[in-house]
Order: C-alpha cells, then sequence, then structure tokens
C-alpha cells in the first residue's frame, strides 16, 4: 500500500466486547463477537438493508453476493455484532490489509439513531486493541455527514481529502 | 462506434481492456488503446501485455503511447483531439472491506473528460 498517514496521538482506550446498553428507544442491545453460528442472522440483516443505505458497493445487494462477502469478512476479518433478542441489528469488522485495518461498520435501518453505532464501533475497537490491532483507516463519502461525525468522535482523523472518498486514520492504543 | 480504452499495467487494467474487447467484437467498435505506466510501471511491460491481449481479438485496434508526466491528462487530450465517441477505462478497483475505489486516473478522466466516458467493472 502506499504510504497511509496515521495520527500521532493513539485514540482509546475502549471497551471490548461483550457489552450491552439500553438504546435510545429502550430496546436492551448487546455487543458480542461473532460465532459461527451468527451467519444466517446477519445475512437476513443485510438482506433486509435498506439499498440507499449502500456505500461504494457495499453491502452487495443480492442474497449469494452477500453470502459470499460476508465470508471473506467472517474469515479474515475480527467481527462483532449488536443484538436485539435474536436479531443481528449491527455488524462492524477490520479486515486487515498489508499496512492495517480498514474499519466498516452498518446498523439496520430501524436502529440508526438510538445510540447503537457509537457503541458498536467503540467496542469493535476495543476488540481489535485485544487483537493487537493498531493502526485502522476507512473511506467514507464526503456526504455522509452523520458517519464523518461518529469516526470523528471516537478519534478518526481525515488523512486523504485528495479523492472521491474521504479517507480517515485513527492509530489506537493498546490495552492497559 | 470508435472507442479509445486507456489501459496501464494493473490488473484491473487488464480486465477492464477484456471487457471493453468482449463489447468491441459484439457490437462491432473500432477499439484504440492508449498505454501509459503508474507509479513503477514500465510502459514497455504495459504494452507488450497489450499487445497480447489484443493478438487474437476479432476487432480493428490501434495502439497509441502516452509518455507524458501526467498521464490522465494526456489521455483526456488524445480522447478530445482524435475520431474517438467514447473513452473507456477501468471503473474502481476494491479495498479489503469490497468497497470500491476509484483511482486518481479514473477521476481525472470522469472530472474533465467532455466526451462520453465508459467505466468497467
Amino acid at each position: 500500500m502506499t504510504g497511509r498517514i496515521y495520527p500521532d496521538e493513539p485514540a482509546g482506550p475502549f471497551p471490548g466486547p461483550p457489552r450491552e446498553m439500553d438504546d435510545a428507544e429502550g430496546r436492551r442491545i448487546t455487543f458480542e463477537v461473532v460465532e459461527d453460528a451468527d451467519t444466517e442472522p446477519i445475512v437476513e440483516m443485510y438482506v433486509a438493508f435498506d439499498p440507499a443505505d449502500r456505500a461504494q458497493g457495499i453491502p452487495p445487494s443480492q442474497e449469494d453476493r452477500i453470502r459470499s462477502w460476508l465470508d471473506t469478512l467472517l474469515e479474515e476479518g475480527l467481527n462483532v455484532l449488536a443484538w436485539d433478542d435474536e436479531d443481528v441489528v449491527g455488524h462492524a469488522v477490520l479486515m486487515p490489509d498489508d499496512d492495517g485495518w480498514e474499519l466498516a461498520i452498518f446498523v439496520n435501518q430501524p436502529y440508526q439513531g438510538a445510540g447503537i453505532g457509537t457503541e458498536l464501533i467503540q467496542t469493535l475497537l476495543g476488540y481489535g486493541a485485544e487483537e493487537g490491532v493498531d493502526r485502522v483507516w476507512l473511506t467514507v463519502e464526503r456526504w455522509n455527514r452523520p458517519a464523518i461525525a461518529l469516526y470523528k468522535s471516537v478519534g478518526f482523523e481525515p488523512s486523504d481529502a485528495e479523492s472521491f472518498e474521504m479517507e480517515m486514520s485513527l492509530l489506537l492504543a493498546g490495552v492497559e | 462506434m470508435h472507442v479509445l480504452v486507456g489501459v496501464e499495467g494493473s490488473e484491473e487494467s487488464g480486465r477492464a481492456l477484456e471487457g471493453v474487447l468482449e463489447r468491441a467484437a459484439d457490437a462491432g467498435d473500432e477499439l484504440t488503446v492508449a498505454v501509459f505506466a503508474l507509479g513503477e510501471q514500465s510502459l514497455d511491460d504495459v504494452e507488450s501485455s497489450v499487445r497480447e491481449q489484443l493478438a487474437d481479438a476479432a476487432v480493428s485496434w490501434s495502439i497509441e503511447r502516452i509518455t507524458a508526466d501526467h498521464p490522465a491528462s494526456a489521455l483526456v487530450e488524445l480522447a478530445e483531439s482524435g475520431p474517438y465517441e467514447q473513452l473507456a477505462i477501468g471503473g474502481g478497483q476494491q479495498s479489503p472491506m469490497g468497497k470500491i475505489e476509484l483511482g486518481s486516473t479514473t477521476e481525472f478522466v470522469l472530472l474533465n473528460a467532455q466526451l462520453s466516458v465508459r467505466l468497467v467493472r
């Protein structure tokens, strides 16, 4: 990869999984590391996902593509899920490349705006730190202000403003 | 239709040329392939692999070499000054996450070209 720029100051520490919270709608949400048996509930969340919330081609819109995309993420990545009872309502993942770890987060539409994204991304970063992750980056569409605000709130800083998509990066503090 | 396709040394670019070739054979398009090198790539290597790819193609084709320091702008200039009706280029590579990311050449072409642009995925 080309030399990606990271902030000088590390962010964190963040709390790792498992965690739970009551969201703004009073729903009890739990955050856990993904397990093998979770594939079908995740597929269900993505099949129901609003196509308008897709970004840069993900999540894919067809079920067979969703499955093969998820196979890669579950095999190679670090994955945390947000649950409401039996339903997966959010998914956050870190995927390795030769420079650092790419982050993505998805919250199903009926659960957006209730504080779940903030808890979910913090839990993923806590899990990442436990697993030795230090450099994290992502790209986000410039007009997606709620997402950019979420990323900034946990310490991401813009690292490349020259492209269509904004690239942001974060240096993750080690586990204390 | 006479199509100009921009090709550099990446896998993504090779796949784009493959797609353009298939379509050109079906549609009877005439192709000009503008070859250029990015970063550490060698223009001679890019050209020879393109010639290999074109060897068995059932379309009428020619090659233009772009040697300018800023290949993207030279590509757009070539497209606008020639007999071309369309400029085709690779339409982005995928991040580890599967996100589509547009390279800087593609961005420059999209924002600057005055003729129709085809992104090939």
